[in-house]
């Protein structure tokens, strides 16, 4: 159970975190919609189930966080900063050539484990590091996010035949479920669902939970068994956008470039008070 | 001594390696009951290998991966770009049956432009041991340079009497077997038995050929290629390959930054798929037998 000010603290963590993904939407813009949607993970992720923290990222038996979705790193950046690993300043200079602080993770960024950005790739980098830790009787665990869109790509469910062929029960997959790729909602293209019996039936002990409560989150990863010869799987139900109800679950606001005012006003927005108006262009890039 | 032998050896030395395969097993058959944990196998799953093998890596692992040549470097080719290519692993990537050996298999299997795909990645090795020996003599500086790294694996023996590889193997040098006046003979791979046949039938027609094997295409051993082109009339690069983006091109390159032009006839499959049937048939069907070589070789240097 979540202790009422750790709770507090999460939420105050995760309003941050939102604060730097809306202040990287300007001046170049970012995908700020699934940015939104797994920031409460990303952050419930670092401070609650991750070994793993600044002064010990080298260490071989830290915990791993994958992030399969690159698109949605401004969660990241933004936890990073909150955690200390990066400082607060570097978030400045996203997109700027004297930094590598771009669309996607890559690791120049103290904190990320590995590059990604073409989707469908980390489970499987994932697989190699889980089994790793396995042969050497590690007790860490590797943490994939993948996107529901991304689970178009076929290498996804490869690497989940694979992950229960080879009992990674120290691998833990959660799909930011958003119901969104990047234009369409998934169920209007290609339908994932029913998603929970895909991955029963592909092996893993699923777990489905609403992605923006902290304490349905907690009730799920504190509870979690790593000795049970499965992978797992988190079906994480989250809104596109989230904290933001001008974009939340619009599908021509996945990529946002805001203007400076407009910025200002969707802070307002972020912090409960008066809905922004929008009047930048909607932009649908892949 | 074979791959298989030296491999078991090396993996036994060092337990960074760790064998991989796409169910792929007939050259690592004796591996499994070896290696244990550090052979794993994903089953026909190539994108997911290579992924696994770049985890593996990151943690401190040398993987030796096994598949057939196109399998290996077509299906996953943008995990081992970006996985493997850009982070700079030293993945080791095994390529069975590639050029003329897949045979009768068809256009599906045939790996005829690997070696352009790899060298195309940025700090990719590329390895194309003459013989099965040839092989034998590089695995060991393969596996243990700090670079990813493809072998155009080559199963076959030499079949010349008397023939004995240059013991030295350094990566970025290639073996020159013989030196010559007339005809400069540049070749990789399964084509080294052929051309050797017909350095022979041309030596026996009074030409003087300088023969190399070059061993590894990337690093190129420009010096090799520049000095068999200084002291000869002609220049040949012989592959079992696509013309474009081997070795041909390879030297055209090499040229072009050195400022250098040569008389040059390359004997590649250009941009067709070969006749599937056995070895020894595709070689005669393509016109890539040492006498047809030699033959062709012969056409042109009448029209020097």
């Amino acid at each position: 159970m979540l202790q009422p000010e750790a709770l507090k603290k999460l939420q105050g963590r995760a309003l941050k975190v939102r604060e730097h993904i809306l202040r990287m939407s300007t001046d170049g813009g970012c995908f700020i919609g699934a940015s939104l949607s797994c920031a409460d993970l990303v952050v419930y992720l670092y401070e609650k189930f991750l070994q793993v923290s600044p002064d010990r990222f080298q260490d071989p038996q830290r915990d791993y966080f994958l992030l399969s979705k690159g698109h949605d790193v401004p969660a990241l950046y933004g936890t990073f900063v909150e955690m200390g690993y990066l400082p607060k300043e570097r978030l400045k200079n996203h997109l700027k050539t004297n930094d590598s602080i771009y669309w996607h993770p890559n690791r120049a960024i103290p904190g990320v484990e590995f590059h990604s950005g073409s989707l469908g790739h980390l489970l499987s980098v994932g697989i190699g590091i889980a089994m790793d830790c396995k042969m050497r009787g590690q007790k860490n665990r590797v943490v994939v996010l993948v996107g529901d869109g991304e689970l178009n790509e076929g290498s996804c469910w490869e690497a989940l035949l694979v992950a229960s062929a080879y009992r990674l029960d120290n691998l833990v997959v959660i799909c930011d479920r958003n119901q969104f790729q990047a234009n369409v909602r998934t169920e209007e293209l290609i339908p994932l669902e029913p998603l929970a019996q895909k991955l029963e039936a592909f092996g893993c002990v699923t777990r489905q939970v609403n992605g923006h409560s902290f304490e349905a989150m907690d009730s799920v990863f504190s509870e979690m068994k790593f000795d049970n010869g499965k992978p797992k799987a988190v079906i994480a139900d989250t809104l596109r956008g989230k904290g933001l109800p001008s974009i939340q679950e619009r599908a021509d606001r996945w990529f946002c470039n805001f203007t400076a005012e407009e910025i200002q006003s969707l802070m307002k927005e972020l912090h409960g008070e008066s809905l922004a108006t929008i009047q930048s262009e909607a932009l649908i890039v892949r | 001594m074979n791959y298989e032998t030296l491999l078991k050896t090396l993996v036994q030395k060092d337990d960074r390696l760790v064998v991989m395969t796409a169910e792929n097993r007939a050259v690592i058959r004796s591996l499994p009951s070896l290696m244990g944990d550090r052979f794993i196998d994903t089953g026909i799953t190539e994108q997911t290998m290579i992924g696994a093998a770049a985890g593996l890596a990151l943690r401190g692992r040398i993987p030796v991966v096994h598949a057939l040549a196109t399998f290996l470097t077509l299906r996953p080719f943008e995990f081992i770009r970006t996985d493997v290519g850009i982070p700079g692993l030293p993945v080791k990537l095994v390529a069975a049956v590639p050029g003329f050996y897949s045979e009768a298999n068809g256009p599906t299997h045939q790996a005829i432009e690997d070696v352009s795909l790899m060298r195309g990645i940025p700090g990719m090795q590329v390895f194309c041991p003459g013989s099965q020996e040839d092989l034998v003599l590089g695995l060991e500086a393969i596996l243990m340079s700090p670079h990813p790294s493809y072998i155009r694996f080559n199963p076959r023996s030499i079949q010349q009497e008397g023939f004995q590889h240059q013991k030295e193997f350094k990566i970025g040098k290639a073996e020159v077997i013989s030196r010559g006046k007339d005809v400069a003979l540049l070749t990789y791979g399964a084509l080294l038995n052929e051309a050797l046949d017909a350095r022979r039938l041309l030596e026996a027609q009074g030409l003087s050929v300088h023969l190399v094997n070059m061993r590894t295409l990337k690093p190129i051993d420009e010096e090799a290629v520049l000095e068999a082109t200084r002291s000869t009339k002609l220049v040949v690069t012989l592959e079992d390959h696509f013309q474009t983006g081997g070795l041909y091109s390879i030297v055209a390159e090499l040229y072009l930054k050195n400022r250098v032009t040569a008389d040059v006839l390359s004997l590649s499959l250009g941009e067709r798929w070969f006749k599937p049937a056995l070895l020894k048939d595709v070689l005669d069907f393509e016109g890539f037998s040492g006498p047809q070589i030699a033959e062709k070789i012969m056409a042109r240097v009448r029209e020097l």
